[in-house]
């Protein structure tokens, strides 16, 4: 299915309808792009060939959430298009390619299906429109007296029919209409159906090219001798004995560490490994996983930024007839995608190709083009499909040092991180502590939240100009509203007095959105601490919560729905245990129930089952959306238990799976997912799931044991010293 | 010189004895099926099947399997149960770690034509996917099951 991107000069030959979408000034435009003359940038969303084929160029990243699937679902939906004949084709990086709502090519913020969702439904609409009156014309009826079904235009009356194949011609000269008409969502043929994913058959023959796979000719491998400590420099390194390896061809200092270049992957490390490279101790020797853990803890008392001030929260909580204050602490977690990071890149003098797995083509394009000293149009970004992305995928780094290293070199060059790499030099799911003081009036409504928020910055490693008097709104997704909610959080909580103040770590640990950013991290502390406050009020913490959510019908609606589904009130076995949480981010509402079963003895946790509800709106393949869900369930369980980056001597101890454990299938509960049939706005799926599973799982530790736990993850030793207390 | 039967075909690759297998394959022989996932033998990404039996590719120096056949994904007929239940229960997500996943699956059941839980287990326990695909590949492999009955009684 998937085929290297096509060339300028393919398009141009292809006689047959084309459709494209374009951003202007003015919005999103879409043009008949058939008669473009010479020149003419690839930027089309779909051709019809004389061959009735229909070719969707797929401008997104697919990491596995099914965004190529649901994509072209929607097209040939709108199209009326038989499945069968529709190929996807990766688009290079072209403003086309844009998601409306993020504004750039990027496959972040659960955003593929809802950003682009209206635009390809009219963008499908419009050809099947000229196809029909391609027919008509040919038949010199009306194009009241036609209709497409699949991929054919026939007359109702005498039952003459046409293929889009031999109408693509006629119709790729015909002007398009403005308002095509759209179909009802009763005439919908794939939208909202289960449908099985258009790159699943080359994944399982082996067949699919992630960026790992990529060989183009003369290329040769690198790898970097990257400093053991944050801020290291090398004092001295062998270059000699690693040029005297076999195969080795070259050794190039870079800013991120010393390259060698060889002819093979394994002599590539050979010669690392002669390199012998001295480093310095960095800027942090002392720094270990205990000393960031304790300055996050004294950061609590510094003045930070204040993120949202309602009311008089400080004067309310003074005057609350009762208070209830907690803290609790994320560790840093690492993305750690099958596929480590890679990327092959070759400089030449006029043009730079850059072969990746990258979630952000837009990004991708601007850094090669800085780092190769070449203009945007003069670097080509080819995605490949993606060992998973977790949003690691969405950063720079990994393309940067690869065209870095070709144009030093002159050659195509593969950069391959080993695990050990992937890990120690990720851009980590920021560590978050935090100190939240509730207020309670005397009829037990909370009158005050003041919300202390530590963390390491993640705007600080992706984009320090969006830091806003010192508040990085990124890590406060899902406690206050980012900017321009839901397209990427927004709470559901709201308090009278309500105030939040921020303060942005100083260590030099980075960090990048890790799959729904800080949303699933945020969610913890807030529900588990809203599950506390139920506790303190003697209420259930359903109930407890349906006042705070009044005026959020969605948040309500699935929380009922879940407790429904999870027989929520009704009896477990004695030492069971079972916690809910919600969650909504991205357009999308969550709630989760967990049971579990605690060994009072090991401080063994066992899920024994989760039940989810979702509404994400109206959705396109619902099968998707539960493998989304439960993925997004077993990711989330996996951070809940073992997942924390261990730091030691000033820099990552934590090196590959032996050391991070990640979960296994024993590990992995049943899982029930319940989708909500909702007319309500289109949601973001990719994400939103993995935010309520570790609260639900740790109120249902303290509901089968009475140990209130807060600190992620839940390892046995946590477990028995909250037993304890 | 090292001369390899992979897939049933011989290969002869300049390489030395020590060079893990799974390298050999991918860019010597361009069977890129086969995944790097650790190089420790710690995830199965890396999973083939050597005179029969799955190992893990990363951990197998290439000196060591001369004379041997190997089988990759790439090898297994595009029939086999295991291939066509993948694709029925819609296992793979980003689809990375599922060549070696389906390799371990394809020898689990060559042992056993009906393994229980623990004998899945204990297979798979070992394999790790980062997408969460787990309770699929559980469906996958009971799917997988049913064709090779099917196919048994004709």
């Amino acid at each position: 299915m998937r085929t290297p991107t096509i060339s300028r000069r393919s398009f141009l030959k292809a006689t047959g309808l084309t459709i494209a979408i374009t951003m202007t000034p003015f919005g999103v435009e879409i043009i008949n792009a058939s008669m473009q003359k010479p020149g003419f940038k690839p930027n089309v969303w779909f051709e019809i060939t004389p061959d009735d084929r229909i070719t969707i160029f797929f401008g997104n990243a697919e990491m596995g959430q099914g965004s190529m699937t649901a994509l072209a679902m929607i097209i040939a939906d709108e199209l009326e298009a038989d499945w069968e004949k529709v190929n996807i084709k990766p688009a290079p990086a072209a403003d086309p390619f844009k998601n409306p709502i993020l504004g750039a090519q990027i496959t972040v913020a659960s955003a593929s299906v809802r950003g682009f969702y209206d635009h390809l439904r009219k963008a499908g609409a419009v050809g099947r429109a000229v196809l029909i009156k391609a027919a008509a014309e040919t038949w010199n009826v009306s194009e009241d007296e036609c209709e497409a079904i699949s991929s054919i235009v026939k007359h109702k009356k005498t039952g003459k029919t046409l293929t889009y194949g031999k109408l693509c011609e006629k119709a790729s000269k015909l002007p398009i209409p403005e308002d095509p008409p759209l179909k009802n969502e009763s005439q919908f043929r794939y939208i909202g159906k289960p449908m099985a994913r258009i790159d699943i058959p080359d994944k399982v023959e082996g067949k699919a090219r992630y960026g790992l796979d990529i060989k183009v000719p003369d290329m040769l491998y690198g790898t970097l001798a990257r400093p053991p400590a944050y801020g290291a420099k090398p004092i001295s390194f062998d270059e000699s004995a690693a040029m005297a390896v076999k195969g080795v061809r070259k050794v190039v200092p870079t800013p991120r560490g010393i390259a060698v270049v060889a002819e093979t992957i394994d002599a590539a490390w050979k010669g690392r490994e002669a390199l012998k490279v001295q480093w310095d101790k960095g800027s942090h020797p002392h720094m270990d996983s205990h000393f960031i853990e304790k300055y996050f803890m004294e950061c609590l008392d510094k003045p930070g930024a204040v993120a949202k001030n309602v009311g008089d929260a400080k004067k309310a909580l003074e005057e609350a007839t009762k208070k209830f204050e907690a803290i609790y602490y994320v560790p840093h977690v690492a993305h750690a995608t099958m596929e480590p990071m890679n990327c092959t890149a070759y400089v030449q003098p006029d043009r730079c190709d850059v072969w990746a797995p990258t979630q952000a083509q837009t990004g991708a394009q601007m850094i090669a083009s800085r780092t190769s000293g070449l203009p945007p149009e003069k670097v080509h970004i080819h995605t490949t499909y993606l060992g998973c992305g977790l949003g690691r995928r969405s950063q720079g780094d990994f393309v940067s040092e690869a065209v870095m290293v070709s144009k030093a070199v002159g050659k195509p060059v593969k950069i391959v991180w080993t695990r050990e790499e992937d890990i120690k030099y990720d851009l980590f799911r920021a560590a978050t502590c935090q100190r939240i003081q509730a207020g309670f009036d005397s009829q037990g409504h909370i009158t005050a939240w003041v919300h202390k928020v530590v963390c390491t910055s993640i705007l600080k490693t992706i984009n320090p100009a969006m830091i806003k008097d010192g508040v990085d709104f990124y890590c406060l997704w899902g406690i206050v509203d980012a900017p321009r909610p839901p397209v990427f959080s927004h709470t559901v909580y709201e308090f009278p007095n309500f105030y939040v103040e921020q303060f942005l770590s100083e260590l030099p640990i980075p960090a990048c959105p890790w799959r729904s950013v800080q949303n699933a991290p945020n969610a913890f502390i807030m529900e588990c601490f809203m599950d506390e406050l139920a506790h303190l009020a003697g209420k259930d913490p359903i109930e407890f919560r349906m006042p705070l959510l009044k005026n959020n019908m969605r948040a309500r609606r699935v929380l009922e729905t879940v407790a429904e589904k999870a027989g929520w009130g009704k009896p477990i076995p004695k030492g069971n245990g079972r916690g809910i949480a919600q969650h909504s981010c991205f357009g999308s509402y969550v709630a989760q129930v967990a049971e579990v079963t605690v060994n009072e003895k090991t401080g063994a946790i066992k899920v024994e089952r989760v039940v989810a509800a979702v509404d994400c709106g109206p959705y396109v393949n619902p099968d998707t959306i539960v493998a989304q869900i439960e993925g997004s369930i077993i990711l989330g369980i996996s951070t809940t238990f073992t997942e924390e980056v261990i730091f030691e001597n000033g820099g990552v101890k934590s090196a590959n799976f032996n050391d991070y454990k990640i979960i296994r299938m024993s590990e992995v509960p049943p899982i029930e997912v319940h989708i909500i049939k909702s007319t309500e706005k289109m949601g973001g799926i990719g994400e939103p799931g993995v935010t309520p599973i570790a609260p639900a799982i740790a109120n249902a530790v303290f509901n089968a044991t009475g140990a209130r736990i807060r600190r992620l993850p839940l390892t046995p030793q946590t477990v028995l010293a909250s037993l304890k207390k | 010189m090292i001369s390899l039967n992979v897939n049933g075909k011989i290969y002869k690759v300049e390489v030395s004895n020590d060079v893990p297998l799974l390298w050999v394959l991918r860019d010597h022989l361009q069977l890129t099926g086969t995944k790097y996932g650790c190089g420790i033998g710690e995830c199965g990404a890396c999973t083939v099947h050597i005179d029969g039996k799955a190992q893990r590719s990363c951990v197998v120096p290439v000196g060591e399997v001369k004379g041997k056949k190997i089988v990759t994904i790439e090898g297994l007929p595009k029939n086999h149960p295991v291939k066509r239940a993948w694709i029925e229960e819609q296992v793979p997500q980003c689809g990375f770690c599922q060549p070696g996943v389906i390799m371990q699956v394809a020898s689990l059941l060559s042992e056993s034509r009906r393994p229980d839980p623990e004998k899945i287990i204990g297979a798979m326990d070992d394999i790790l996917c980062r997408c969460g695909t787990y309770p699929r590949i559980k469906k996958g492999i009971r799917r997988a099951v049913q064709l090779m009955r099917k196919e048994g009684k004709k």
